[in-house]
């Protein structure tokens, strides 16, 4: 009988998952991701705002209730992305752990290169403006070294049974990302000083990394739906400067830059602000190798068809 | 339903628009504070990315900010001017329906303060003020000052949230609410959340409310006389899309037609929810309902009287919805008599912050009194207003 019950909990120990010890919500998939990479199994996951999902508007279900009360550790953007639906959802979570401050509170936006930080006035007549900087800064894979270092310190001080295992899957991260880095670079190197034209202004620490240039937004202001004189103008610039690319995140309609890139021969690109936002896009380094190959893959292509 | 004359509802609709959701449905709430930076100008290239100026970020802190700790203040302005004739519930032509003035700020580590100031032409008045004690023990959480009962679904919301410019009948039949009023109380409220099998969130509300100063729903000249209110309430995703939301409640207290008539008040409601995360921008869906049943003693017997809405809501565009609902409602104080209505509306958000909305009502009231009406509501909302509960 005792083998027997011996035979059975060997079984069951077996085919029970390894035990999560640290429970990580983040705010958007991204952090999840670099998380995911540097928790390894000792964290669990869970990311509120889908990677194909506009990451300022998210419905703050009761459901996020459950993850939040359960938590160790909430990542946010920071910045005010999240203040739309987050701190409610903070408040009706009942944990202290993940509250501002609190221990198991991490703003990744902290140590981050964080673009476009206004220093004059700041209006809503500026449209949907962020007092503290560009929200969309994990978009830099510099910053995302920022982002792990960061989360590998803070699951150490959690989880310090974890430490040498979150060191050196650190490590591994940052060596994948120095390597990403290189073969990214080389992509879109040949393409440095390139004026391009995004919907929103979703892409600026993209851009600074890659030496690219963004020339105008289809969005006359942030948060503001295209307006017809605004788009007689971005025809005008794009014809103008021979502007080969818009980018577009996935969750806008696409019919006005669809009538624009018409008008203007150029390529329009639906590219992925987070991880998840395509199903094959699973982590923070397939998200650069998908963007980065469909941008370098346009402008060689338009490279290609001017010399012609 | 009775047919709506179209010319007038065209008309409405061509000329008006309004409405945000907040979280049931669109709503100015000017917090949400999202995109990031003005665009560059278009005719000129994009200014290269600037260092980081010396602004202190929400987490760092570093920056001495004599204003750090104080409330987050914001103004909500609520315009509305009607058309059509009602001799039952008249209103006038242009209004300032409400002004409302919150002040919303964390105490401590161990609680937060809202206080919501409604500026009305009959005065001003506390809407809500009330501290939250965000953590108690057995996962508790509990409220006290005045605040809006946790009865139904509408109730809980505040006016510029809700997806019409007027709330349905049953909240001014059984719940004797003043147009552009739901039930608010002085009392306390203790919660917890209750996890059920399927990540179903469920959660569970106790309060006990003074009626010394109410009137018609629950009033008691006696200081013992508290009213009881209770609320159950379950939601549930189904995929990204799909989510439902249902609640049973129940209210009881003394009545104030004698000095041991009770009502006791019973609601449940049903809220169904469909946006789409990916495939298909600027598309949504909320079908809400309500069923009330009001047993009311009275000198003259037991009235018993039920109260309906349903409505629906659809986005058509980034900054476009319309929206119907129907509602009938007994009248809590004399269940034979019995009004209904139809509701059509159609909003446009020119952005988060702002709502224009039309609306046409048709009421049918108790002896066939029938008032057609159009409505154009103008929101506005300024300041840091904080998100609003789902």
């Amino acid at each position: 009988m005792r083998k027997i019950m011996m035979v059975l909990a060997a079984l069951l120990g077996a085919a029970a998952p390894a035990l999560a010890t640290v429970k990580v919500v983040s705010s958007v998939q991204d952090f999840a991701s670099i998380a995911d990479a540097i928790g390894g199994k000792r964290v669990e996951t869970f990311a509120l705002a889908k990677g194909y999902q506009d990451p300022h508007f998210v419905d703050p279900k009761p459901s996020f209730v459950l993850k939040l009360s359960k938590a160790d550790l909430l990542i946010v953007a920071g910045l005010e992305l999240e203040i739309g639906y987050l701190p409610p959802l903070i408040d009706q979570s009942r944990n202290d752990k993940i509250r501002p401050g609190a221990i198991g509170y991490l703003d990744a936006s902290t140590g981050c290169d964080i673009l476009e930080r206004p220093t004059g006035t700041v209006t809503r007549a500026m449209g949907d403006v962020h007092p503290f900087g560009n929200p969309h800064f994990w978009l830099d894979p510099e910053n995302g070294r920022v982002i792990a270092r960061a989360i590998a310190a803070k699951l150490t001080e959690l989880d310090p049974a974890g430490a040498a295992e979150y060191k050196a899957n650190l490590a591994a991260f940052e060596t994948k990302l120095t390597e990403g880095e290189k073969r990214w670079d080389a992509a879109l190197g040949s393409f440095a000083g390139t004026e391009l034209v995004t919907y929103h202004n979703s892409w600026p620490n993209f851009l600074k990394h890659f030496k690219l240039v963004a020339a105008g937004y289809i969005e006359p202001k942030p948060g503001i739906p295209p307006s017809p004189s605004h788009t007689v103008e971005i025809i005008d610039l794009m014809k103008a400067k021979k502007i080969p690319v818009i980018l577009m995140e996935p969750y806008f309609d696409r019919k006005t830059p669809d009538q624009i890139a018409e008008k203007t021969g150029a390529k329009l690109l639906v590219f992925i602000p987070s991880v998840g936002g395509l199903p094959e896009i699973k982590d923070y380094f397939g998200l650069f190798d998908y963007d980065v190959k469909l941008l370098a893959d346009a402008l060689a292509a338009a490279k290609k068809g001017s010399a012609q | 339903m009775k047919p709506v004359p179209i010319g007038f509802l065209f008309g409405l609709w061509i000329g008006a628009a309004a409405s945000a959701l907040a979280q049931d449905a669109p709503a100015p709430t000017p917090t949400p504070a999202p995109s990031p930076e003005p665009p560059a100008p278009v005719a000129t290239p994009a200014q290269p990315p600037e260092p980081p100026a010396p602004v202190a970020t929400p987490a760092s802190g570093s920056a001495v900010n004599p204003t750090f700790f104080n409330p987050a203040i914001a103004v909500i302005g609520n315009f509305l001017a009607s058309v059509g004739h009602n001799p039952v519930q008249p209103s006038p032509a242009f209004q300032v329906e409400e002004s409302e003035i919150s002040f919303q700020a964390v105490v401590d580590p161990y609680a937060r303060a809202d206080l919501f100031l409604s500026f009305t032409n009959d005065g001003v008045e506390v809407e809500e003020g009330y501290v939250t004690f965000l953590t108690l023990p057995w996962d508790m959480q509990a409220k006290a000052g005045k605040f809006k009962v946790q009865f139904g679904k509408v109730n809980t919301l505040h006016l510029h949230v809700l997806p019409w410019v007027d709330e349905p009948l049953p909240y001014q039949n059984l719940l004797f609410q003043q147009q552009g009023d739901t039930w608010a109380a002085e009392g306390i409220s203790v919660s917890k959340v209750i996890e059920l099998p399927g990540d179903t969130f469920s959660e569970v509300y106790g309060q006990v409310l003074d009626n010394s100063t109410g009137v018609d729903l629950f009033a008691s000249p006696a200081k013992g006389d508290l009213t009881y209110n209770g609320q159950y309430r379950i939601f549930r995703d189904f995929g990204d899309d799909h989510n439902v939301e249902a609640s049973f409640s129940y209210a009881y207290g003394h009545n104030g037609t004698s000095l041991t008539n009770t009502t006791n008040l019973q609601n449940a409601a049903l809220v169904y929810r469909w946006k789409p995360l990916q495939g298909k921008p600027y598309r949504s869906l909320i079908i809400r309902s309500e069923y009330f049943w009001s047993n009311r003693e009275q000198l003259n017997g037991l009235q018993k009287a039920q109260g309906f809405f349903a409505g629906a809501d659809w986005q058509l565009g980034r900054r476009w919805f319309t929206g119907i609902r129907y509602e009938f409602s007994d009248r809590a104080n004399d269940a034979a008599e019995r009004d209904k209505g139809y509701a059509a509306t159609l909003t446009f958000m020119p952005s988060e912050f702002s709502v224009i909305r039309g609306e046409f009502r048709q009421r049918v009231y108790a002896g066939g009194i029938k008032a057609n009406e159009g409505f154009l509501q103008i929101q506005f909302a300024i300041g840091a207003h904080g998100a609003h509960p789902f």
